[in-house]
């Protein structure tokens, strides 16, 4: 008998001694809040009005669930997977290539939607998406969506960029100077697809289909685009913080990056804006998911309603540059967003985007025939090493 | 007539532990000893063996759990051209950092040993020091705007005329970059300046050790200046030296937050070793990474100690 075995047969006699159901299905019904919520969440993504007072969507809750949120910022999808796979937290944000890890890996539990009344509005593209859906069953709620654009330096660029080659080939940039070393790329695996996706469109004849599934072939010439752009970049961004600082004192003017940033900078005054090339972007799609040994689960279906149904969905969309999973938000008035600030954060883009999955070997051009994700790991670890 | 009794009586729970000790020497010993030998044991060679076993796990490639099975194939992954290349750069900065911090910090614990004279030696102590006392955070932080290529240092070099050399500093291949806050040029500035003074107080102590009747005898049997610093001086500064740089190597060899902040983003063992416990969730891959340091640290030891790094501590 191993450890694991002798844990799970002293937790189901436990749990039949005091009479509790251990939380191996989904929950049936919602009790009284437990008094506490801890959620990993990507920077930015559950504010209470510190970072600036108009933008809260924490103490409302607070107030009317009686659950007092604490918040751990990731930085990246891996950080959330091991967070989780860490344990004591109740609730992630997670993205695409997180989330199916988070399922295969037992670290999350199946979502009864039939608690969560708001549920029907949710954007029905999103409902059933298959980063959150697996054989049927749902393992999180829509939270945001929104693409990875390309920002970029408008005293730099008078007309928005056209393509991405600006960051993954060297050339002249309008200014007439190189873009070597002035240009920044992400510091994670998935930054690979954003390759891939480039590939996709200038090199048909790979045969690309989806940025996250790639044959050796397709992978080893997204790997040597890559190669060219750590030429050209002469360091990669993985805090939006360093990413800001970079573009307002390294002399950084384009870079893939998120709507936050790009607020951020425009709201200090720089000179910076955002587009989405005409290859495409790839993006994500935050599901909220359910830690399977969740103390507090109460909460978490409290804040899964509230996620949906309060001014959280219109406000961060605004806060975020992100799109809400819920459409009504962007013209109903519940926060600050209106249909022209959706439009402009890319909801009409959501057929352009290809949404963050994680890849693995066993994909749609056949069994084993796709690069998985761990080697995406290593590779992309040697690529940033100049190997 | 009474007399008082020789021995008196107890007056209370104070005589009576005293008494205890004193007749069980070694009780008092065990309860001394028993914390940090409890500290020591416990909570640092313990988490030393966790960390150990954890490297002889491997972890599910998709799910990222780890798997409680013992295996060598993690201590193969350390042989992959990427993670060989994290080793060896990690070692070429830990040493070009000793080296650098070793030249820079001679002439000035030299001068604080043997000539700086009261007040004088305070304000040496003080300025050395000083630095340690302001968070290693800030200093990072501060550097790296420093370097900036917008920053304080390209644009002096361009006010005083010099931005050629710097240009052409720039562009030495393999140490040079865009700017000097994205170059391992940058990286290695910054770690000099964050690890001087552990090289500058050692290397004063030993400094101040070397007796004048020494050098006078060098001096009255015709060694010329350079004759005795190199014949004298050297030599029995070398343990301090050597002190030093156990500090300067082992700590360049474990930090992970200057790489990723100067510098060109390429992995260094400590941040290898953040990143794949801390965002990829391989915890396996990370023990075995942060070992290699406990060994290169263990050989470097060994070989200190030989040379007496030690008495000098």
């Amino acid at each position: 008998m191993t450890l694991k075995t002798l844990k799970l047969s002293a937790t189901t006699a436990l749990g039949l001694i005091v009479g509790v159901t251990p939380a191996l299905a989904q929950m049936t019904e919602v009790g009284a809040g437990e008094g506490e919520l801890s959620i990993v969440a990507w920077a930015g993504y559950v504010e209470r009005g510190e970072t600036d007072p108009k933008f809260d969507w924490v103490t409302k809750f607070e107030e009317s669930s009686g659950c007092k949120v604490s918040v751990k910022t990731a930085n990246t999808s891996d950080e959330m997977v091991a967070l989780m796979n860490e344990g004591g937290f109740d609730l992630v944000t997670a993205s695409g290539d997180a989330s199916l890890r988070l399922i295969a890996g037992g670290r999350v539990q199946e979502i009864n939607k039939d608690l969560i009344p708001s549920w029907s509005t949710i954007d029905p593209r999103l409902q059933d998406a298959p980063w959150h859906t697996v054989d049927g069953k749902h393992y999180g709620v829509p939270y945001m969506w929104g693409p990875n654009v390309l920002m970029y330096n408008t005293e730099v660029f008078k007309e928005p960029p056209t393509s991405w080659n600006v960051v993954f080939e060297e050339q002249n940039l309008p200014d007439g100077q190189s873009n070597k070393g002035r240009v920044q790329a992400y510091d994670g695996p998935i930054h690979v697809a954003d390759a891939a996706q480039y590939l996709m469109f200038h090199k048909p004849e790979l045969g690309i289909t989806s940025p996250y599934e790639l044959n050796e072939d397709q992978y080893k010439a997204a790997l040597d685009l890559l190669r060219g752009q750590r030429e050209i970049v002469s360091r990669y961004w993985h805090d939006a913080f360093i990413q800001i600082d970079d573009f307002k004192n390294e002399g950084v003017v384009a870079s893939g990056s998120w709507p936050f940033q790009v607020n951020l900078l425009k709201a200090g005054g720089a000179p910076v804006a955002s587009t989405i090339p005409q290859e495409g972007a790839t993006g994500w799609a935050d599901t909220t998911m359910l830690h399977v040994d969740s103390e507090h689960p109460n909460c978490a279906y409290m804040w899964f309603e509230h996620q949906l149904a309060s001014n959280l969905q219109s406000d961060l969309s605004v806060w975020f540059g992100a799109n809400p999973s819920v459409p009504a938000a962007c013209t109903d008035g519940r926060g600050m967003q209106t249909a022209e600030g959706c439009t402009a954060n890319g909801l009409d883009d959501f057929d352009r985007i290809r949404f963050w999955t994680t890849p693995v070997a066993d994909c749609s051009q056949g069994e084993d025939t796709c690069v998985p994700y761990y080697r995406w790991v290593s590779d992309y670890i040697g690529v940033i090493g100049g190997r | 007539m009474t007399s008082a009794p020789a021995i008196l009586p107890e007056r209370g729970i104070a005589d009576r532990l005293t008494a205890i000790f004193w007749r069980h020497p070694r009780l008092l010993l065990f309860v001394l000893l028993t914390p940090p030998l409890l500290w020591l044991g416990v909570v640092y060679l313990g988490s030393l063996l966790a960390l150990l076993l954890q490297s002889f796990y491997s972890i599910d490639d998709f799910s990222g759990v780890v798997k409680e099975e013992f295996t060598l194939k993690t201590y193969a992954e350390l042989f992959r051209a990427q993670n060989l290349d994290i080793i060896l750069r990690t070692l070429l900065m830990s040493a070009a950092v000793t080296i650098g911090c070793a030249i820079i910090a001679f002439p000035i614990a030299y001068f604080a040993a043997r000539f700086a004279r009261g007040r004088w030696k305070a304000v040496f102590y003080l300025g050395v020091m000083l630095p340690l006392w302001s968070s290693y955070l800030v200093k990072v932080y501060a550097w790296k705007l420093i370097l900036a290529k917008e920053g304080i240092i390209t644009w002096a070099a361009e006010g005083v005329g010099l931005s050629m050399i710097l240009n052409a500093i720039l562009a030495i291949p393999g140490i040079g970059g865009n700017s000097l806050s994205t170059s391992p040029m940058g990286t290695f500035i910054v770690f000099v300046y964050v690890w001087l003074p552990y090289m500058i107080l050692p290397m004063q102590a030993s400094l101040e050790r070397v007796p004048n009747s020494m050098l006078e005898a060098s001096a009255d049997l015709g060694a010329s200046k350079a004759q005795t610093f190199r014949t004298v001086i050297l030599p029995l500064a070398m343990p301090g030296m050597i002190a030093g740089s156990i500090f300067t190597f082992s700590l360049t060899m474990g930090d992970y937050i200057i790489p990723q902040i100067v510098g060109t983003s390429a992995r260094f063992i400590g941040l290898a070793v953040y990143q794949l416990q801390g965002t990829a969730g391989n915890i396996p891959l990370a023990a075995a990474f942060a070992v290699v340091p406990i060994i290169i640290m263990l050989i470097y030891l060994t070989i200190a100690k030989r040379k007496g790094a030690f008495d000098a501590l």
